[in-house]
C-alpha cells in the first residue's frame, strides 16, 4: 500500500510511540497536517514556534521521553533555532520536524525559503535533508535512535514539501546500524577498580554530580553509592534533584551561585568523583586555581567532555547508571569522620541567608514560602538570571526531574513554555514557573495555550522592576550605571493574565504572600500568575565573580 | 606542531559542511584540507593539516568523533605515512635566466605543462615539504601564480 510522505511521518511517529506533539502550521507542511489531522497522539498548538520547541524541551526533561517539534520553512524554522541551541547545550533529546521548500526551489531564494540544516548544523546533535521519499522512515528512526541514546541531544529533519506530498511504500525498519555512532555504555572495569582504590584510601574526597546523572536516569543508583561510601555530594544547577538537597550529605549546589560550602569543600579536596557533569565555567571560575589539590575520577558518556578542561586522573567513559551500579559493588567507604564534620560546622558557619527582617517582600522568601506550602514536591520550571538562582538556593530537590532550567544557553523566556511541556508530561503533579518580570514577556503569549488545555500552571514572576542579573552586576561591577536594566515600563501582569482567561493576583504586602500562593495551589483548571512585587536591588549571594575564584567570593553586601 | 589527520566519512551532502563548521566554530587552524573519494563508494577521506599543541588536537578528534557521520579517525603523525601534495607554479623566464629554471624543473622531476613567452607552468607532484623547498627556490626568479592541491596522505604497510 502506498502511503504519502506526511503519512509516512504520522505513521513513523506512531511506531515511535509518541504521545504528543508540539508545533505551529504553515505553507509547506499542510501536507503533514493535513495527515496529522486524525493522528492517535495529541497536538499542541502553540503561538510561537519558540514557545513549541520550549514546551517539547520541558516535556522531554520532565518524562525523559524526546521531544517532538513541528514548524513550517523560512521563519517558522529560524523561530526554533534558540529552542535548539537551548536544548543542544543541556544535551535534551528532540526531534524536530521542519517543512522545506520543493527540491527543485532549493537556493532559489525561494518564498519563506531557509536553509536550517545549514543553520543548524553547529546546535543539532545532527541533521538530516530529505532528499529521497524512500528514505523518509529510515531517516526518522535513526533520528529518534540517535535523540535518545549517547549523550543525548536535538536531531532535525528538514522536509521538502513535495516529498510530504509524494508516495512510496512504507516500512518502517526494526533496527537502527550508523557505523560512525557507537556510544560506550559499559566503564572500563580496570579504570573502574583503580577509582575504587582512589576512594578507599581518599581523605576529603567530594562528589560532584551534574546534569548527566538525571539525563542517564541514575539518581538511585547514584544515592546508593553516596550512601555505601558516606562521601559528601554537591550538584550542579541541572543536577539538583538527582539526589535529596535534604540529605545531611547533600552541600548543595557548586558554581557562581552556590553555597559556600560547596565551593570550599570542592576547593580543599584530595579527590572530585564527577559524575555526569563537564566543568562547565560557571562551577569552575579560574581554571587555574579550581582545585589545587584534588585528584579527579570522570564519569561521563562523552569522551570529549573528559579531560576538556580539567586534567583528569581516572576517567571513565560510560553510562552513569552503569558504572555508578559496577562501583557499589566493590568500593570501600573511606574513613572522613572529621571531612564530615568540618564540612558540617562550615555549613553551620556559612548557611544561605538572607535579610528578612524588612516590610518589603524578599524573592528568597517567596521561594521559601512556595517550598513550604508545595511539601517540596512541586515541580519547578525557571526563566534566566536572579530568579533562577534563587529558585536553585531555596527550594530543596529531592527527585530528578523537579527542576527544569536552561543551563548551558541561559535562555529567557524558557521557563513558561517549558512549564506547559512539563504540565503535559506530569498531569498530576504542580508545575510553577519562577520567572522575572523581564523573562515572563518574551512568551507571553503561550498563557492562551495553557488556559486552552485547562494547565493550572502557577506562574510566581519575581517583580523588582529591572534585568535583575544584569542590574547586579552593573551594580558591583560597572559602578551603578543601571544602563537599559529598568523595566519600570511593563504591563499590569494581573490584567494581562485575566486579558488571557487566567487568574491574576497582584502581591504588595508580605502578609498577602502565603495567602496568595495557598489561592493559586486550591486552582487546578487554569494557569494562575502571581505578581510578586518584591524589593527592587536584591542581590544573589555567595557570588564567585566570574573568572575568579574561591576567595574572592562575595558573601553579601558590601556597605 | 602540524598533524595530519586523516578522517573517513560517510559520502553524504554536507558532511564536509559539518567538518570545517566543527573546525572554524571551535577557532582550530586549518592549514590545509581535502576531501575525495576512496575505494569504497559510500566512504570519503578528508585529510586535514591542522596546527596546535597535543591538547588541542586530541579535543580536536573528540569532537570529530562525536560526529555522527564520521566512521575513523587516525592521526598521522602517529605511525609512518606517505604523504603527497600537487602544485602548478607559473614562473617568469626571462631569457637569460630559462636555463636555470629548466635545470631545477629537471632536478625535481617537474613537468612544463605550459610554455609562453615570458613564463613557464611546472607541475610537480611530490611529498610537501620537497614542494616547500621547490618554491623556494623558484622564488627569487619570480613566481606569477601558484596554487598548491592539497595533502594527501596514506599509511604504510
Amino acid at each position: 500500500m502506498k502511503l504519502s510522505g506526511a503519512d509516512i511521518i504520522i505513521e513513523s511517529l506512531t511506531k515511535e510511540g509518541i504521545e504528543v506533539m508540539f508545533g505551529y502550521p504553515g505553507g509547506v507542511v499542510i501536507p503533514i497536517f493535513h495527515s496529522l489531522y486524525n493522528a492517535p497522539f495529541k497536538f499542541i498548538l502553540a503561538r510561537h514556534e519558540q514557545g513549541a520547541i520550549h514546551a517539547a524541551d520541558g516535556y522531554a526533561r520532565a518524562s525523559g521521553k524526546p521531544g517532538v517539534v513541528l514548524a513550517t520553512s523560512g521563519p517558522g524554522a529560524t523561530n526554533l533555532v534558540t529552542g535548539i541551541a537551548t536544548a543542544n547545550m543541556d544535551s535534551i533529546p528532540l526531534v524536530i520536524f521542519t517543512g522545506q521548500v520543493s527540491r527543485s526551489m532549493i537556493g532559489n531564494d525561494a518564498f519563506q525559503e531557509a536553509d536550517i540544516t545549514g543553520i543548524t548544523r553547529p546546535i543539532t546533535k545532527h541533521n538530516y535533508l530529505i532528499q529521497d521519499i524512500d528514505e523518509l522512515a529510515k531517516t526518522i528512526k535513526e533520528a529518534f535512535y540517535i535523540a535518545s541514546t549517547g549523550r543525548p541531544g536535538p536531531v532535525l529533519i528538514d522536509v521538502p514539501v513535495d516529498i510530504s506530498k509524494g508516495e512510496t511504500t512504507f516500512h518502517y525498519p526494526e533496527k537502527v546500524q550508523i557505523r560512525g555512532y557507537k556510544p560506550v555504555y559499559e566503564g572500563h572495569p580496570g579504570q573502574i577498580k583503580k577509582a575504587c582504590e582512589l576512594i578507599a584510601s581518599s581523605k576529603n574526597p567530594v562528589v560532584y554530580a551534574g546534569g548527566g546523572v538525571i539525563l542517564s536516569n541514575a539518581s538511585k543508583e547514584l544515592r546508593a553509592f553516596v550512601k555505601k561510601t558516606g562521601i559528601p555530594i554537591t550538584m550542579t544547577l541541572l543536577g539538583l534533584g538527582s539526589f535529596p538537597g535534604t540529605d545531611p550529605l547533600s552541600l548543595g549546589m557548586l558554581g557562581m551561585h552556590g553555597t559556600y560550602y560547596a565551593n570550599h569543600a570542592v576547593n580543599e579536596s584530595d579527590l572530585l568523583i564527577a559524575v555526569g557533569a563537564r566543568f562547565d565555567d560557571r562551577v569552575t571560575g579560574d581554571i587555574s586555581k579550581f582545585i589545587p589539590k584534588a585528584k579527579v575520577i570522570h564519569i561521563d558518556i562523552d569522551p570529549a567532555s573528559v579531560s576538556k578542561n580539567v586534567e583528569v586522573d581516572i576517567p571513565i567513559v560510560g553510562d552513569c547508571k552503569n558504572v555508578l551500579t559496577e562501583m557499589t559493588k566493590i568500593v570501600k567507604a573511606p574513613d572522613i569522620a572529621e571531612w564530615i564534620d568540618h564540612l558540617n560546622k562550615m555549613k553551620e558557619d556559612y548557611p544561605l541567608t538572607y535579610n528578612n527582617n524588612t516590610d518589603a517582600i524578599k524573592p528568597q522568601y517567596v521561594i521559601e514560602k512556595i517550598y513550604e506550602l508545595t511539601k517540596g514536591k512541586a515541580i519547578i520550571c525557571t526563566e534566566v538570571g536572579q530568579n533562577q538562582m534563587w529558585a536553585a538556593q531555596f527550594y530543596k530537590y529531592t527527585e530528578p526531574r523537579t527542576f527544569i532550567s536552561s543551563g548551558g544557553l541561559g535562555t529567557m523566556g524558557f521557563g513558561f513554555p517549558a512549564a506547559i511541556g512539563a504540565q503535559l508530561a506530569k498531569p498530576d503533579k504542580r508545575v510553577i514557573d519562577i520567572a522575572g518580570d523581564g523573562s515572563i514577556q518574551m512568551n507571553i503569549q503561550e498563557m492562551i495555550v495553557a488556559v486552552e488545555h485547562k494547565l493550572p500552571i502557577i506562574v510566581a514572576i519575581l517583580n523588582n522592576g529591572y534585568l535583575g542579573m544584569v542590574r547586579q552586576w552593573q551594580q558591583l561591577f560597572f559602578e551603578k550605571r543601571y544602563s537599559h536594566t529598568s523595566l519600570a515600563f511593563s504591563p499590569d501582569f494581573k490584567k494581562l493574565a485575566e486579558a488571557y482567561g487566567a487568574v491574576g493576583i497582584t502581591i504588595e504586602k508580605k502578609e498577602d504572600v502565603e495567602i496568595a500562593i495557598k489561592k493559586a495551589l486550591s486552582i487546578n483548571d487554569k494557569p494562575i500568575v502571581l505578581d510578586f512585587h518584591v524589593e527592587k536591588e536584591e542581590n544573589v549571594y555567595p557570588m564567585v565573580p566570574s573568572g575568579k575564584s574561591v576567595k574572592d567570593t562575595i558573601m553579601r553586601e558590601l556597605a | 606542531m602540524r598533524h595530519v589527520i586523516s578522517v573517513s566519512v560517510e559520502n553524504k551532502a554536507g558532511v564536509l559542511a559539518r567538518v570545517a563548521g566543527l573546525f572554524s566554530a571551535r577557532g582550530y587552524n586549518i592549514d590545509s584540507l581535502t576531501v575525495n573519494e576512496t575505494e569504497q563508494h559510500n566512504v570519503s577521506i578528508i585529510t586535514i593539516v591542522v596546527k596546535g599543541d597535543d591538547k588541542i588536537i586530541e579535543q580536536v578528534k573528540k569532537q570529530l568523533n562525536k560526529l555522527i557521520d564520521v566512521i575513523k579517525i587516525t592521526d598521522h603523525a602517529d605511525f609512518k605515512s606517505i604523504q603527497r601534495e600537487l602544485v602548478l607554479i607559473k614562473v617568469n623566464i626571462a631569457p637569460s635566466k630559462r636555463a636555470e629554471v629548466f635545470q631545477l624543473a629537471q632536478m625535481f622531476k617537474a613537468e612544463i605543462v605550459d610554455m609562453s613567452q615570458k613564463s613557464m607552468t611546472l607541475s610537480v607532484d611530490s611529498d610537501p615539504e620537497t614542494i616547500d623547498n621547490l618554491i623556494e627556490l623558484l622564488r627569487p626568479y619570480g613566481i606569477k601564480e601558484l596554487i598548491r592541491s592539497g595533502r594527501i596522505s596514506m599509511l604504510k604497510g
